[in-house]
């Protein structure tokens, strides 16, 4: 019974500290048109996490898609509560840098291992990019003990 | 982050506290994206004036707040000088841009922009706030906030086109912009330099002359890495949507370059073209050999290199293409016709006039047009906003359906000339979409019936 700990290291993006479920997708985040701000859910038709809110979650996904409201859609967010407690992603670009600066929350890019392999939506993950360092603890009760 | 001595001097707040939070924002986004300086620009379009009923309810919040600015809509005898006295009125509004322009939860007092800075498409269009579906509380917050950004010194182009009415990047210059389909614009077609900035970066730039010196204003991110070979004439603005959109589903935000073109494509067909690739995939630069300006072989295009991928593109792919933009298409009844995404220029408002005039649109369809208010004006000085209102039609400016999410009421079936309005009507609006020329877009406004082409 004793939990599976898994720790990876990135670059940080937007410095600070937090712990939280992970919510994972395989699917790039649009945020215009992408999101409900005021649920902090994925409003998005054929998105895999449509539906679902990423607010107060460690959000894990591949990158950002979309318009040049990304920003601004996850700003909301935060302005309302819904923003992510903090930001893993594989690929960068201009909307996602700006988004989570603007979120306030901590994020952290360039893995030495693929946190889309390394984490399973509901896993405890604490984030902490002024250190580069993401711990994962997975509960193994019913996991083939 | 590397930082001159003037970035210092404007962290540190020599110009103000508006300048310096504009400063240090973004040298967190700088770091956040890895920059390793910052690239002068003195050309920045963003969306700066605030339009929601979220934010006028935060404006009204935050003075009640500071009480030192009472709001200014009780007791005037005059209706006029009330209005004029309201655009004065900027209760509120610092705290709007402080938040949400530069991400300062502290609120600064609002300065005058530094460089030529632009503004982009709304929400709404201020003009038909019925069609809108917005209240006048809503038009008159707006109209406060526009009336602040102007005396701010911010050009009101109100377009996601502005390069076709006064900003029009030079070869090479750094700028700081928003709007997919003018990011891919200025970049492939002029050999701009800018990465899809978003709202708080640009605004932040209007104040600095500063944007992180990462992406594409850098070399190597500009050169392609895989190509398209064309097996097929490319010729109508329907043509171009549809390579976009295919282009666009397979590279993703690769940049490509394409290859094999037999007719030189003009600015509505290169407009069009950018914003579906832009839609469908995320891509912020393309070269054309031969058209745009650092293709002028394939070669060097690819910088030399050999690409990564090479897929060609046919009348198979053209066909599979045109099925998944009107995959939402199912009842033949047309209740709206929308053009203009991106705004149309005079070229197109000319052949919507010429396709229209002397025909009726249908007592069961609506039409609506969406143009840069610039380009109304001379479309009104010419006739053809007369020749398309005599027919029914509407000319509308400052946004358009997707922006705005109103169409005309009980609307389920649109017809549109636009892949990238395609992609997102169905999805933001739950309507049936059919793509197709303008011609058969405005057939279908004048018969309430889309004709599918043999």
């Amino acid at each position: 019974m004793t939990p599976e700990i898994i720790q990876i290291r990135g670059r940080c993006v937007v410095p600070g500290k937090a712990a939280a479920q992970a919510l994972v997708t395989r699917d790039r985040i649009s945020g215009w048109g992408g999101v409900d701000p005021r649920t902090g859910t994925v409003v998005e038709t054929r998105h895999e996490l449509r539906g679902q809110s990423f607010a107060g979650k460690v959000l894990v996904f591949p990158g950002a898609k979309g318009s040049s409201g990304w920003s601004a859609q996850f700003h909301m967010t935060r302005v309302l509560g819904m923003a992510p407690a903090a930001w893993l992603f594989n690929r960068m670009c201009t909307k996602i840098a700006l988004g989570a600066v603007v979120s306030h929350a901590p994020a952290m890019t360039d893995f030495d291992r693929d946190p889309l392999q390394c984490i399973q939506t509901g896993d405890w993950v604490e984030v902490d990019a002024d250190q580069g360092l993401v711990t994962i603890t997975r509960s193994r009760t019913g996991a083939g003990t | 982050m590397r930082l001159t001595d003037e970035e210092k001097a404007m962290r540190d707040g020599r110009d103000g506290e508006a300048v310096a939070r504009a400063m240090d924002l973004l040298i967190r986004y700088g770091q956040a994206l890895g920059a390793e300086d910052f690239v002068e620009t003195r050309n920045v379009c963003g969306t700066y004036t605030a339009s929601t009923p979220f934010m006028r309810d935060f404006a009204l919040a935050k003075s009640r707040e500071s009480q030192k600015n009472p709001p200014s809509s009780q007791s005037s005898s005059l209706a006029a000088a009330q209005d004029a006295s309201d655009l004065q009125d900027e209760s509120g509004l610092d705290a709007v841009y402080s938040e949400f322009n530069l991400d300062s939860t502290q609120v600064v007092s609002v300065p005058k922009v530094k460089a030529f800075s632009s503004h982009l498409q709304l929400g709404f269009d201020p003009h038909h706030p019925v069609e809108m579906g917005v209240t006048p509380e809503i038009v008159q917050f707006y109209r406060r906030s526009e009336a602040m950004a102007a005396r701010r010194g911010v050009q009101m182009l109100n377009t996601c086109t502005p390069y076709q009415v006064g900003n029009l990047p030079t070869y090479g210059e750094h700028c700081a912009w928003m709007e997919s389909s003018a990011v891919v614009y200025i970049n492939s077609v002029l050999g701009a330099r800018t990465n899809c900035e978003g709202r708080e970066s640009t605004s932040a730039a209007m104040l600095t002359c500063r944007i992180p010196n990462w992406g594409y204003h850098l070399d190597e991110p500009r050169l392609a890495t895989v190509a398209v070979d064309l097996d097929i004439t490319i010729d109508s603005v329907e043509d171009w949507g549809l390579l976009g959109y295919w282009m666009g589903d397979w590279v993703q935000d690769q940049v490509a370059v394409i290859d094999g073109l037999r007719a030189t494509p003009n600015m509505p067909r290169l407009k069009h073209f950018g914003a579906a690739a832009s839609s469908s995939g995320g891509v912020e630069l393309f070269h054309i050999v031969g058209v745009t300006p650092d293709a002028r072989s394939r070669e060097q295009a690819l910088g030399g290199r050999k690409p990564v991928e090479l897929r060609r593109y046919g009348a198979r792919e053209r066909a599979e293409t045109f099925a998944r933009i009107n995959a939402t298409g199912k009842d033949r009844e047309v209740d709206y016709v929308m053009l203009g995404c991106p705004h149309y220029t005079i070229e197109q408002i000319w052949e919507a006039a010429q396709l229209i005039e002397g025909r009726r649109v249908h007592e069961n369809c609506a039409l609506w047009i969406f143009t840069p208010g610039a380009i109304k004006a001379m479309a009104d000085r010419n006739g053809y906003t007369r020749i398309i209102e005599k027919a029914g039609g509407k000319i509308m400016t400052d946004s358009c359906s997707a922006m705005s999410r109103a169409v005309p009421p009980g609307t389920r079936v649109v017809a549109l000339d636009s892949a990238k309005q395609a992609h997102y009507l169905p999805a933001i609006l739950g309507v049936q979409a059919w793509f197709g020329t303008t011609a058969q877009c405005i057939d279908a406004a004048c018969t309430g019936r889309w004709q599918v082409m043999a």
